[in-house]
């Protein structure tokens, strides 16, 4: 197999960088230097999760005391928090802006915008991005999508409140929820310009993975990580436009009378004029990408989590190809099974017998995946850095997801299970909780490679122990409130006996959440405390072979000083037998480790061989080169 | 220098907990318990607390549903709002201020702990490594030993939730389909639990019999294309089996030939913000045709009394059947999703405006079986919204009551026609009207859509 690497076509004119001189608006704002982007999805992410998460425990306050005032979130909320108590239908808008911003501007753009734009040149070896520009608008877009998105907290009627998934005709129609109102049109102004921004972004990862790796630097010697916001990337360029395109109908159908979505309403003793609409076909065109957006927040997340796993457990990432084949095997699958969010809408239950069967196939690559992780573990001299305890949470969150997965996917038993509490244990395991933990993982482990300090390690520690147990006992007895039959998006579960038993478990589960997002704030004060005060990072802390750590820890407009380095061996060269020190980058050419070459790291090369051959022969070792 | 400033951040934060303390002396104990002050504060008569439910509840009225009035405590608390609210026209009690400063305070006093805590370890390992001793503090062993831990604890934990909350949620199904959702839902459950245990096993075991010791090298082990087989295959059969299992239980619950439909008892159940209307189809057992424009006031759904079958249409005041009866639920919704779910049943299907959608199934028990059965005199069978639709999204019910077939008889005879004298009225009223009428209102239905 050949490599497709192309020199940089920036080699010649980077010395010219150096000169022009950077003013704080465009090394800080509108800068276009990846590391610098990266930065800025980032910590825009990270504010994002915070708001997102301060919301969720506003709703859980409520869940958990539905009958007992809290005057100060008057205070905080006013006329939507009368006399303490959250309003139901703000109720219902805490819950659809946390779950918008979770999935999309957290774990979507906040994870994919950062390590992409951090990692695909760094590791790859490249300059920048094949367009920083672009790469620029794309973060900008993203910004006003997240302001646009949070002033509808600012609006009269209120944010958005018809669930993430912005079901019409509710979403439609704001007679029949306020929230329905501007909120609902700035939830759709604001999708709008992250979709742009997403694209933006894929194009760019896209061509820069394809044309801009350095020598040597061939697909097959590409880090997980890599092929994982690849693949992230593919995915989302291919599903996110029908998103626009759905979210467009819906603009339509709310202010051109069209109907799209809409058909035989009465609604506040009106009958609408809107005939012949399917409020089914927008859920096929949230679905299509909604599926594979759920595989756009976990790729990345399992793509860190290989590579840290790896170098902490300081061994070659296990079936390294059997993981590219099930990333791309999950790419490939994750666009034909989006009925299965449909099984009881409606949809001809026949269709739901074929999504169902496309679904569970879709569990295999998953379960490889994880029993690769397991392999990589055993017999590792595992460092538990924070980065890798986080690697390790994720997981065992993906497995006690990924099983849930199974009931789901199981039309049959998804007749009593969705829209339960039992769906929401399950993505929060699988999406929500193992993708945060791919998250986090990836910023302890490439902290120093951002910011060229270290972060604390205890704080770490204290962090890792807070979140993992804190996800557990927040998510796990939701399964069986599921299983009881208790719906998701309830206001309170005062009015049914039957759900009057879970009472204690919401009060237990509140105060769960409660602790682990304030465990949360040792992460925060961490991180920013860190980018002035943390200890200085060596250029390779973690002792890792990949590139970016070859680059100097003062970031410098171009990544690398001097020319790109060439690259010689796969990622994974952990443990080798026969060398010294327990990694080798992979810019060490093979002539350089003569004594732990492989009969497979020639990959077939005749004259390589000869010359181990000759080597072996003076230094009497033993080898078989063919296999 | 880092050090000092440690230092500093933490007299700082005394220093405002001191005076906070000078300040208000019971600080903390209030800081306990907010409401309990509140509670002092306001008198609660029990007219206040009557006028307060039925404030609080406004979405139960709208379903005209008793069920609501069953929220058995608590109820002081809202009677406090409603008060609070008359009392002092919306100014905030500056005790509420002060709690949530003491609950901040307090917060801060648990991170300067985990602070001064860090500060000691950090101490503990310069101490140690002045000393001269190689080791600092292990972290490797200490965290593959809390791994360990986990393993144990969480497992126990997970058996442990699985036996309490889970005797909790799991009850028998009620219906005959239901049967077959709970065989597989069992055998998935221990399929998964098997792979959740050896999966979590392996993965806390491996972290700490493979911690870091600093004496060994790990062990090169890219890959085993044998092994790699083995465990994509396997779950590959076991998936196919669960998927083969799954898609034939699936058809035979909702791919119900056209006669069998026939047969069954014919009820439609029609959604709207936030109640349910349940209609029976009558002596003839068919449902009258419908047609959201001919909806007035009176006739609330629109029915269409052109066609004869509707004239013996039932209004049911709940959803009362026969045991061991098949019944054909036809599902529809007035304006926007609703979810027709009765989890005893394992019956979902949503509500779709513009779309009628189906679901097919035969009850087993009675209501007074299952609450022998449940040893609970208290219970009933339910029927609840599960899509989210607004405000009172979480209270949209019927209750579900599942009868001998004499039992049934009697109670349908007590409900009234949809065609009562009024309405009837109003049908040749507009039936008169529309002879004149019919085709100037062509013309007009033309020009409008
Ligand atoms: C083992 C493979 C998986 C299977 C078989 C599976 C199956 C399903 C099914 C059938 C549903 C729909 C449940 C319902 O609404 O009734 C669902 C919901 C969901 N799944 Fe998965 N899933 C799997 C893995 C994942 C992964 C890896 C993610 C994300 C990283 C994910 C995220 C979600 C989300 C976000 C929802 C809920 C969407 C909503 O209704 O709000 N799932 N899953
Ligand atoms: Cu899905
Ligand atoms: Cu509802």
């Amino acid at each position: 197999m050949s490599s497709i690497a192309i020199p940089h076509a920036g080699d010649h004119g980077h010395d010219a960088h150096e000169h022009h001189h950077e003013t704080f608006l465009t090394k800080y704002i509108f800068s276009q230097d990846h590391k610098m982007i990266a930065k800025q999805f980032l910590i825009t992410g990270i504010i994002m999760a915070f708001f997102a998460m301060f919301l969720s425990i506003l709703f859980r306050i409520q869940l958990a005391w539905p009958e007992k005032d809290f005057p100060i979130l008057e205070v905080f909320l006013g006329k939507w928090a009368e006399g303490g108590r959250i309003r139901p239908d703000f109720f219902l808008s805490l819950v659809t802006i946390h779950g918008t911003i979770m999935v999309f501007f957290v774990l979507t753009a906040g994870l994919s915008g950062t390590f992409s734009n951090l990692l695909i040149p760094l590791q790859l070896g490249a300059r920048d991005m094949a367009s920083p520009f672009m790469n620029m608008l794309s973060y900008w877009l993203f910004f006003s999508a997240c302001v646009v998105m949070i002033s509808s907290f600012f609006v009269e009627s209120g944010p958005a409140s018809a669930g993430w998934t912005i079901y019409p005709p509710l979403s439609a129609l704001p007679q029949a929820i306020p929230g329905s109102g501007t909120g609902m049109t700035l939830w759709l102004a604001s999708m709008v310009l992250f979709i742009a921004s997403q694209v933006m972004g894929g194009i760019n990862y896209i061509s820069t993975v394809l044309n801009m790796r350095t020598k040597g630097m061939s697909l097959w010697r590409m880090p997980l990580t890599i092929w994982a916001v690849f693949l992230t990337a593919i995915v989302g360029l291919l599903s996110f436009p029908v998103l626009v395109s759905a979210v467009v109908l819906l603009i339509f159908d709310r202010s051109m009378g069209t109907s799209f979505y809409l058909s035989d309403i009465i609604i506040g003793g009106q009958i609408l004029p809107n005939e012949g609409g399917s409020p089914i076909l927008f859920q096929h065109l949230f679905w299509f990408l909604g599926h594979p957006e759920v595989y756009i927040v976990l790729m990345p997340a399992l793509g860190l989590t290989s590579e840290v796993i790896a170098t902490n457990s300081r061994k070659p990432i296990f079936g390294y190809h059997a993981m590219v084949y099930s990333l791309i095997g999950i790419t490939v699958l994750s666009f034909i099974v989006w009925g299965h969010h449909m099984f009881v809408t409606g949809m001809n239950p026949f269709l739901g017998g074929v999504f169902m069967i496309t679904t569970l196939i879709i569990a295999v690559p998953s379960a490889v995946k994880t029993f690769n992780y397991l392999a990589t573990l055993w017999r590792g001299n595992i460092k538990f850095t924070p980065a890798m305890l986080f690697a390790i949470g994720l997981v065992s969150f993906f497995i006690s997801g990924g099983l849930t997965g199974i009931f789901l996917g199981n039309s049959a038993l998804d007749i009593n299970l969705h829209d339960t509490y039992f769906v929401v244990a399950h993505f929060h395991l699988v999406m929500g909780s193992a993708s945060i933990c791919g998250m986090l993982c990836g910023v302890y482990h490439w902290y120093p490679k951002m910011f060229g300090r270290m972060m604390n390690d205890k704080l770490g520690y204290l962090h890792f122990w807070m979140t993992f147990i804190g996800a557990y006992l927040v998510f796990f007895p939701m399964h069986f409130m599921g299983i009881d039959g208790v719906p998701r998006r309830y206001y309170s579960f005062t009015n049914f006996p039957f759900m009057q038993e879970w009472l204690t478990v919401n009060v237990f589960v509140t105060w769960a959440a409660i602790i682990a997002g304030l465990g949360q704030v040792a992460f925060l004060f961490n991180f920013f405390y860190s980018i002035w005060f943390g200890k200085k990072a060596t250029q390779n802390p973690w002792k890792s072979n990949t590139l970016e750590w070859t680059t100097p820890v003062e970031h410098l407009h171009g990544n690398w000083p001097g020319e790109i380095p060439t690259v010689y061996r796969w990622p994974y060269d952990y443990s080798k037998p026969g060398h010294e020190d327990d990694f080798i980058p992979q810019t060490v050419p093979f002539s350089e480790t003569m004594s732990s070459n492989l009969p497979h790291d020639f990959e077939g090369d005749a004259v390589a061989e000869q010359i181990q051959r000759e080597w072996d022969k003076e230094h009497g070792v033993e080898r078989e080169l063919h296999h | 220098m880092r050090y000092r400033k440690y230092i500093n951040f933490r007299t700082i934060f005394s220093l405002v907990i001191a005076t906070m303390l000078l300040l208000h002396g019971s600080a903390f104990a209030q800081a306990g318990d907010s409401t309990a002050t509140e509670n002092d504060t306001t008198v609660s008569s029990s007219e206040l607390q009557a006028e307060a439910e039925s404030a609080g509840t406004t979405a139960a009225d709208t379903t005209g549903n008793a069920v609501a009035a069953a929220t058995p405590e608590g109820t002081s608390a809202t009677s406090n709002a409603v008060q609070a609210a008359q009392e002092e026209e919306k100014s905030i009690d500056p005790q509420v201020y002060k709690n949530f400063f003491y609950y901040v305070l307090l917060f801060f006093l648990v991170c300067i702990i985990v602070g001064i805590v860090g500060k000691i370890i950090q101490v503990y390992e310069l101490t140690r490594e002045m000393q001269g001793r190689a080791k600092r503090v292990n972290w490797n062993k200490f965290h593959g030993t809390l791994f360990l831990i986990s393993l144990f604890v969480g497992l126990y934990g997970a058996y442990w939730s699985y036996a309490h909350h889970g005797s909790l949620a799991w009850h028998e199904s009620a219906s005959e389909h239901g049967e077959r959702i709970d065989s597989m839902f069992i055998t998935t459950t221990v399929i998964t639990t098997i792979v959740f245990v050896l999966t979590h096993i392996l993965l806390f075991g491996f972290s700490f019999v493979y911690k870091s010791t600093g004496k060994r090298k790990a062990y090169f082990y890219p890959h085993n294309n044998l092994i790699e087989k083995i465990w994509t295959i396997v779950p590959a059969i076991v998936l196919t089996v669960l998927v083969l299992f799954g898609f034939f239980t699936w058809r035979s619950i909702t791919n119900v030939p056209d006669d069998v439909a026939k047969d069954a008892l014919q009820v439609e159940i029609t959604g709207e913000q936030f109640a349910w209307t349940v209609r029976y189809g009558g002596k003839d057992n068919k449902i009258g045709k419908r047609s959201i424009k001919l909806t007035t006031p009176l006739n609330g759904l629109g029915i269409d009394y052109n066609d004869k079958s509707a004239w013996d249409d039932i209004m049911g005041s709940d959803i009362v059947l026969p045991v061991g009866k098949p019944v054909r639920f036809t599902i529809n919704s007035k304006d926007i999703l609703h979810s027709f779910y009765m989890p005893d049943f394992r019956v979902q299907m949503n509500a779709v405006p513009g779309m009628a959608t189906h679901f097919q199934m035969t009850p087993r028990y009675t209501t007074a079986e299952m609450r022998e059965k449940l040893n609970n005199p208290e219970f009933d069978y339910v029927m609840l919204c599960a899509k989210i639709c607004g405000q009172g999204h979480y209270n949209m019910q019927k209750t579900v009551r599942i009868v001998s077939e004499a039992e049934y008889k009697e109670w349908l005879a007590t409900q009234s026609y949809f065609f009562s004298d009024d309405v009837k009225k109003e049908f040749k009223a507009s039936q008169s009207a529309n002879k004149g009428e019919q085709e100037e209102d062509n013309k007009q239905l033309a020009l409008n859509y």
